[in-house]
Order: C-alpha cells, then structure tokens, then sequence
C-alpha cells in the first residue's frame, strides 16, 4: 500500500513538473488548444495512444478476460482495427481544415451557430460520459487498492490533478502527461507479458493448454472458446427478423468501436496539434503500433489472470484482474515483491487516468468555449487573451461538474457510460463529419437533425436497453447492451432525411457553394493552419 | 463570423457580393481541375477498396464466432483455435493496411496534393 502511494507519488510529481513548464509556454489560443501545431509525429502516435488506452480498456478489458475468455479479447481486436477508419478517412481531411474543434470542419460549409450549437452538445455528451466513465473507475479502483482512501477523495484528486494540468498547461501538458503515461502502460504490460509467458517456458502452446483448462460454469465452455459473455441460443427479434442475440452482440460492439472512435472529440483534436496533414498520417501510423502491441498483450495480462490467478483470486470486481496479476507474479501477497509489482501497476493505472481525463477535459471545455462561447454568443469577436482565458474558466468549470457528478454515480457501470460515449460519437459525429467531408449536397439542417438525432437515439437505446441498470433489467425494452446495430443506421438516416427536409424549407446555398472547397482543402491542404511560428507576447494569465 | 468560418483564417470576404462568387468560381475551377481529378481518383481507387476489404475482414469475424462456432473453435496449434488466430490476424491486417497505405500516400498522394497546392498558389488562392 505505501509502495503504491510513493509510485504514484513520484509519477504525480513528473506530471506536475511537466505542467509547470508546460504553463510557461501556453498563452495564445494554438498554444492552449493544439500544442502551437508543434508536436511530431511520434511524439502524437504516443499521446494519440495515451489518450485512448484508458482505464476502461486497461484494467476493463483484462477484466473482461479474466472473467469472460476469449469474447473479451474482441473488445481488444476493435479497439484497434477502428484506427483504419481514423487512417483512411478521418485524420488528414481534419488535419487539413479544422482548427482546434471538430465542429470546425462542420462550421466551414454550414451555418456556424446552429451546427457549432449541436455539435457542443454531442461533443459534450460524449466526452462527459467518457469522463465520468473514468472517474468512477478511478474511484472504486483506488478505493480497493489503497484502503483508507474513500472513492470520494479519489475522486476529487483525479479532478483536481486534471483541472491542473488543462488550466495550466494546456495542450502541450496533456499531451506530454500522455506520452508519460503510455510509456508507463506500455513498460508495465511488456514486463507482466514477459512474466506470464515465462511461467509457461516461454511456449505460447503451453500457455493455452492451460487456458482451455478453465472452464464457465454457466456455459460449459473453456476459456479459449468464443460465446461466453454474449451466450449462443438466445434470439432477438430486430424488426421483422429473428437473429442469434450473440452474433448480433457482437458484430454491434464492432459497429460502435470502429465507427465510434473516428468520431470522439478528444482523439479528432489530437490531429490539430501536429504541423500537417502527413504528420497526422503518420503520428496514426506509430498510434497503431503501440495500441496494436498493447491489445495483443492483453492476451497475456487477461487470460494470464484467468489462469494464474483465477476469480476467486480476483475477488468480485474484474476491474483488479491486472493488478492482482501483478501482485501474483511479484511473488504474492505480502511479499516485498508482491508489493512492489502491485504499487507499479497501480500507479500506472492512476496514471492512465489522469491522461485520459486530462485529454477529456481538453476537448469538452473546446466544445463550450470555442464551439459555443466564442464562435455563437460572441460572434466570433474576442480576443486572444480573453479566448484564452474563456477556455482556462471552461475547464474548470467542466471538471468541476464531473466531479460532482462522479461523486453521485459511485455505483454506475463504468462500462455501460463508456458504451453510450461510443454510441453517440459514432451514430451522432460521424456520419455527419463524412457527410461534410463527402457529400456534396449535405446541408446544415442535415447536420443538425444527424448530430442531434443520433445523440438522442444512443442514449435512449442504451437507457432503455439492458445494461444501464444494476441489476440488469429482465425484459428491457430493448433488447441489446450494444445499441450501435439500430442507432448507426438511424445517425446516417437522421442525417439524410434532414437534408432533403432542408432542401423543401429552400436550401442551403452556402453549403453547396462551399463545398468545391471543402473537398480541395481537405484533400489537398491548402491553405490548412500553419503550426504557430511566431511567438506572441500576450501576458500569461497564470 | 460568416468571414472566419468560410475561409477559417483566409479571410475572404463574405458571400453574396461580387468577390465571394470569383472566390467560389475559383474554388470549382480548382476542384475541376486535372491536377485535382488525379488526386482524387488516386485516392479514391486506393481508399474505398480498402475500406470495404478491412470492414469485410473484420465483420467476418464475429459472424464467424456467432454463425460458425465449431468451425471457429478448430483446433489449429495445440489448443490456439481458429477464433483466436482469426483475431490476432485482425491485428496483422490493421498493420499492414496502415503501413500499405501510409506508403501510398507519402510517395503518391502527397506529390499529387503538391501539385494541385502549386496550382493553387498560382491562381493566388488559399495562403
């Protein structure tokens, strides 16, 4: 427990220092919101990777195996494959002609006020159930691995930390508490990889002669068998059809991933604190490899779990899967090595954090005060200083807010608020920023009805679906945990249909007329933001 | 406001008056152009092909897992199955498909977009 408090102790205190002289160098706008476009290439696919290897799929996805087999492992396979959507499709056009917010993109053909309106909305329902998502997992996983500290000051600390780094430092102290923090995760699960392996001679068939050898009570299948967690046999009626509810389960948990992450604000702002379009390309490309190398660990930290450790090792909350690995290969519990392993992996939990909550706050408090506070209540006309400080008042007052709504959820699912973060990002965002990118005839109140439409829908679907409750409820309205299936489609409809409704109310000129050039610039570059080469002595407000 | 959404820092005056049309006029003389039509097609061919080969690849995998369990549950090395190679494979074929493409684009795509920036920068567009 000490050897916890001291490791997190020592990787607070870097984050600090990294903040402090991050504070120094963030005092116009570009600085604040996208690191002054000075950040490299590998330097982002680190920060990229940081930012998205939270503690849900940490901690969660071990869990998930440790518990469920290989229909965990799915999550892990995802979560990386959804990086060929952000590749081909997303990062380089954003890259190319936004500024500091996805609405940016979408301001440029349509109306500012009412899309840059909607889309602070579904930027701010995403990123706040993503950020309470962490928050509660922050708190239930300190208060179980550090007896003593409550779930509510955990909570308050991680708030309080992340409100630091964003109100001080900016974009260039989230991004490098990122690159802190995946060098951390990666450097932890290579070494328990290694540890696991190792107690199998280093011979993977080995290791999963042992993983077959655990078996669900439930199901009678063995660990390396898919059907564990979204059993086979169950049916759901979808419209006129009857379909095997496991497979449906599955393949709308893939729709959600890989259309949802090219549609999460914190990832997409990432894209504008690189110098150009192909600096994003490749900070994806080295983003790929790390996250790549990370999931396929999970193999190792998960099932190793699962067979060195067990569920009566790893008590009731999956989420202490990994840790508990780590006190097991450390040599056991209260042993000095037990303790150390169990202090390391920890604290580089806390710290994942930490990073992904610091890159959450970042983008939801760019949602209100540039989105919403600047471009439609101000008219576009304020000041850098004021723009800047605007954004410093927005962060507080969003981590604030999620603090206090953490606080009051301590027996959420963390799971399910991650679910309908994915769902909106991917029936509410996307389609409409391809829309923008790709459609020639897509308008403003097509954009509107998509990123409204499609936020609504994923959360009622999830709220009446089963998961959201605990217990899950026995007949839920609707009959699936992952709504990504129905809500997808309905995003792309909502979307369309509210452009041929646009189109009868008279259309949108100004949305066609630009289009010539949206689809130049986003291809091409020209005339993209330049990453900031003049220093501008405007005073700190810190 | 109109002026810093459209141009996003160019500046350009706002729609409806005389130099707004040029302006736009100017962009579809650019998006019509053969330097722009190269880019485009060069991606297209390239991009949606690829799309539609990795949703395909990786859809396939948990229909497999719900359609076809005992085939996905073959045994292939010892007790590694073919549902879990499958999905380590999802992982090589991310990888090479992002280096495939990350390749492309730097030696195509990028002197393409180069070419129709030059244009632009001749016509006396987009700074």
């Amino acid at each position: 427990m000490t050897t916890t408090l001291w490791i997190t102790a020592i990787i607070v205190a870097i984050t600090l220092g990294i903040t402090i002289w991050a504070a120094r160098q963030t005092r116009t706008t570009v600085q604040f919101y996208a690191a002054g476009r000075k950040i490299n290439s590998w330097q982002n696919g680190l920060a990229i990777a940081g930012d998205y290897m939270s503690a849900a799929s940490f901690l969660g996805i071990a869990g998930l195996i440790a518990f469920n087999g290989y229909d965990g492992f799915m999550y892990s396979v995802g979560w990386l494959v959804a990086y060929l959507t952000v590749l081909l499709l997303i990062a380089e056009p954003i890259r190319n002609t936004g500024k500091y917010t996805m609405a940016d993109v979408l301001a440029y053909r349509m109306s500012a006020g009412p899309v840059r309106s909607a889309a602070a909305i579904s930027t701010l329902t995403v990123s706040g159930f993503y950020m309470i998502a962490q928050m509660v997992g922050a708190g239930s996983v300190l208060h179980l691995l550090v007896p003593g500290f409550s779930f509510k000051w955990a909570v308050v600390i991680v708030g309080v930390l992340m409100i630091g780094y964003v109100v001080l430092g900016g974009m260039i102290a989230t991004t490098w508490v990122q690159i802190v923090k995946a060098t951390l995760l990666m450097a932890g699960a290579v070494l328990l990889s290694i540890l696991v392996l190792g107690h199998f001679g280093f011979n993977p068939v080995r290791f999963f002669d042992a993983i077959a050898k655990v078996v669900d009570k439930k199901s009678g299948l063995n660990f390396t068998q898919p059907g564990i967690l979204y059993p086979h046999g169950k049916h759901v009626a979808l419209g006129p059809l009857t379909l095997d509810k496991s497979t449906i389960e599955n393949v709308s948990l893939g729709m959600a991933l890989i259309f949802g992450t090219a549609g999460l604000p914190h990832i997409l702002m990432r894209f504008y604190t690189v110098p150009t379009a192909r600096a994003a390309r490749t900070s994806v490309g080295w983003a790929m490899g790390l996250i790549g190398a990370f999931y396929v660990m999970t193999t190792f930290l998960g099932f190793g779990a699962a067979v060195l450790v067990g569920k009566t090792g790893i008590g009731t909350n999956n989420n202490l899967a990994a840790p508990k690995l780590a006190e097991f290969l450390g040599g056991g519990p209260n042993t000095f090595g037990g303790e150390l392993f169990l202090g390391f992996i920890s604290a580089v939990a806390f710290a994942t954090i930490l990073a992904v909550v610091a890159g959450l706050t970042l983008a939801a408090s760019s949602a209100f005060a540039h989105d919403f506070w600047m471009n439609v209540v101000r008219g576009g006309k304020e000041s850098e200083s004021e723009q800047v400080l605007v954004a410093r008042i927005a962060a507080v007052g969003v981590g604030v807010i999620a603090v206090l709504v953490a606080i009051n959820l301590q027996t959420a699912n963390a799971a399910q608020l991650v679910a309908v973060a994915f769902a909106v990002a991917s029936s509410g965002n996307l389609p409409v920023i391809l829309f923008t990118l790709f459609w020639k005839r897509f308008s403003t109140v097509g954009a509107v009805c998509g990123l409204i439409g499609g936020t609504a829908v994923s959360i009622v679907l999830v709220v009446i679906g089963p998961g959201l409750g605990t217990p899950p409820a026995a007949h839920p309205a609707f009959a699936l945990a992952n709504p990504g299936i129905v809500s997808i489609p309905l995003g792309f409809i909502f979307a369309i249909v509210g452009t041929y409704i646009g189109e009868a109310l008279g259309g949108d000129q100004r949305a066609k007329a630009m289009y010539p050039e949206i689809a130049v610039r986003s291809q091409t570059g020209v005339g993209a933001e330049p990453s900031s080469v003049i220093e501008e002595r405007i005073p700190a407000v810190v | 406001m109109e002026t810093r959404n459209r141009g996003q820092g160019t500046g350009g005056p706002p729609v409806g008056t005389e130099t707004a049309q040029t302006r736009a006029s100017q962009w579809e003389v650019l998006a019509a152009s053969p330097e722009f039509r190269r880019l485009i097609t060069a991606k297209r061919n390239f991009i949606i092909p690829a799309v539609i080969f990795f949703l395909v690849y990786y859809f396939a995998l948990p229909l497999g897992n719900g359609l076809a369990p005992s085939l996905m549950n073959t045994k292939i090395i010892g007790n590694i199955n073919l549902a879990y190679l499958f999905a380590l494979s999802e992982f090589v074929m991310a990888w090479i498909l992002a280096a495939v493409y990350i390749r492309r684009a730097n030696r195509i795509f990028d002197p393409l977009a180069a070419a129709v920036r030059k244009l632009a920068a001749r016509m006396g567009m987009g700074s």
